[in-house]
């Protein structure tokens, strides 16, 4: 017998009782296994009604979020060799409700996601059908939105937001950034459209900088600084339609 | 509750106001702690230099009135909105009606003192 780690694994299904419980399995221990390999083992080899996603195995889909002693983590991207030889608590992502086991429901993600508008917008609706037109770019342009663009949507921000966590209306930290990254874009022009999502009550203003979206981000994507530079353009906005009476 | 809706439809305002008392308190009032408070009663600096009269000479500048008015209010904006948020955080329902209220009036009424107190002088 070979070296060996535990996994906590948090249990659940709504057909069955209901109940969360923790189940342990103890697996071999390989270094260069991630979470994600582990979770796979279980499933062959312990319990095949273990439920997990995944797809991807390599940090680009999103999809394998969970929280891993109890920090919000890619699985696929997490290996057991930074928590060898002791055990490793593996939960659904945190501030979402659970479907079954380690899958959660992002539907609520999904909805404010697409109220942010995250695609280019033209005030002429013709240039959005027209694919003949090239809309070009410096590579400076680009440098002010292209941050944003490495977002995956894991949703682990949404997971580490404490102010999510407490207000489930606040858009949170991915949404912003999205609506920042397109608001930044030059070949955007639909930044009065996101306005209202964005500057509502349950945007911006709702984030009070704890910061912990950033820290965890796999994708370096710093979603606190997209929302404070969206505080500073809604403020200047505000003001100058204060002065002006423009809405 | 439609005032309340009123104080909070402002959230640009105070937002702006935090942020600017944040840069008054980190990097202005330091210096004024430092000299006010630490300097001149250790005797560091001449305590000349700092008698009733020469400093009531120095206030009476209206350049530094502004200077004083902003340097005061500010920071007391930056207080009100983070006491707020952090008590909203805690989840009491019912003080979370009246908070905006108390610390953005409470502010407010600071500063008019302070504008009253700078206007006399
Ligand atoms: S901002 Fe980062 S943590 Fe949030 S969804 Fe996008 S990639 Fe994931
Ligand atoms: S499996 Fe795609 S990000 Fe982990």
């Amino acid at each position: 017998m070979g070296e060996e780690i535990t996994l906590n694994i948090t249990r659940y299904n709504p057909d069955k009782d209901g109940k969360y419980t923790t189940q342990r399995y103890s697996i071999p221990y390989k270094n260069d296994w991630s979470i994600l390999d582990a979770l796979n083992y279980v499933k062959a080899e312990l319990d095949g009604s273990l439920t997990y996603r995944w797809s991807c195995r390599m940090a680009v889909c999103g999809s394998c979020g969970m929280m891993v002693n109890g920090t919000p983590r890619l699985t696929c991207s997490t290996y057991l060799n930074e928590f060898y030889p002791k055990e490793i608590t593996i939960e659904p992502l945190a501030n979402f409700p659970v479907i079954r086991d380690l899958v959660v429901d992002i539907n609520d993600f999904m909805a404010k996601l697409k109220s942010a508008k995250p695609w280019i917008i033209r005030k002429n609706k013709r240039d959005e059908d027209d694919t003949s037109k090239e809309y070009l770019q410096t590579t400076g342009q680009m440098d002010k939105y292209y941050q944003q663009t490495l977002c995956i949507n894991c949703t682990l921000c949404y997971a580490a937001c404490p102010v999510y966590g407490l207000h489930p209306d606040f858009l949170g930290p991915a949404v912003i950034a999205l609506g920042h990254r397109y608001n930044k874009d030059s070949r955007d022009e639909g930044k009065a459209d996101r306005r209202e999502v964005l500057a509502s009550e349950h945007g911006v203003w709702k984030c009070t900088v704890v910061g912990d979206c950033t820290e965890v981000c796999p994708k370096h994507v710093d979603p606190s600084a997209a929302i404070q530079r969206t505080k500073v353009d809604s403020a200047i906005n505000w003001f100058f339609s204060f002065l002006t009476g423009r809405k | 509750m439609c005032l309340l809706k009123k104080i909070n439809a402002l959230e640009p305002l105070w937002w702006s106001l935090f942020g600017a008392g944040g840069m008054v308190a980190a990097f202005l009032l330091p210096a004024h702690i430092f000299i006010q408070g630490i300097a001149i009663p250790l005797g560091w600096v001449s305590p000349d230099m700092f008698n009733y009269s020469s400093l009531i000479g120095i206030v009476g500048n209206p350049i530094v009135k502004i200077y004083l008015f902003f340097m005061i209010i500010l920071p007391l904006y930056h207080a009100a909105h983070r006491i707020r948020l952090t008590l909203e955080d805690l989840r009491i329902e019912w003080l979370n009606h009246i908070l905006p209220l108390i610390f953005y009036g409470g502010a407010t009424g600071l500063t008019v003192v302070t504008l009253i107190v700078l206007i006399r002088i």
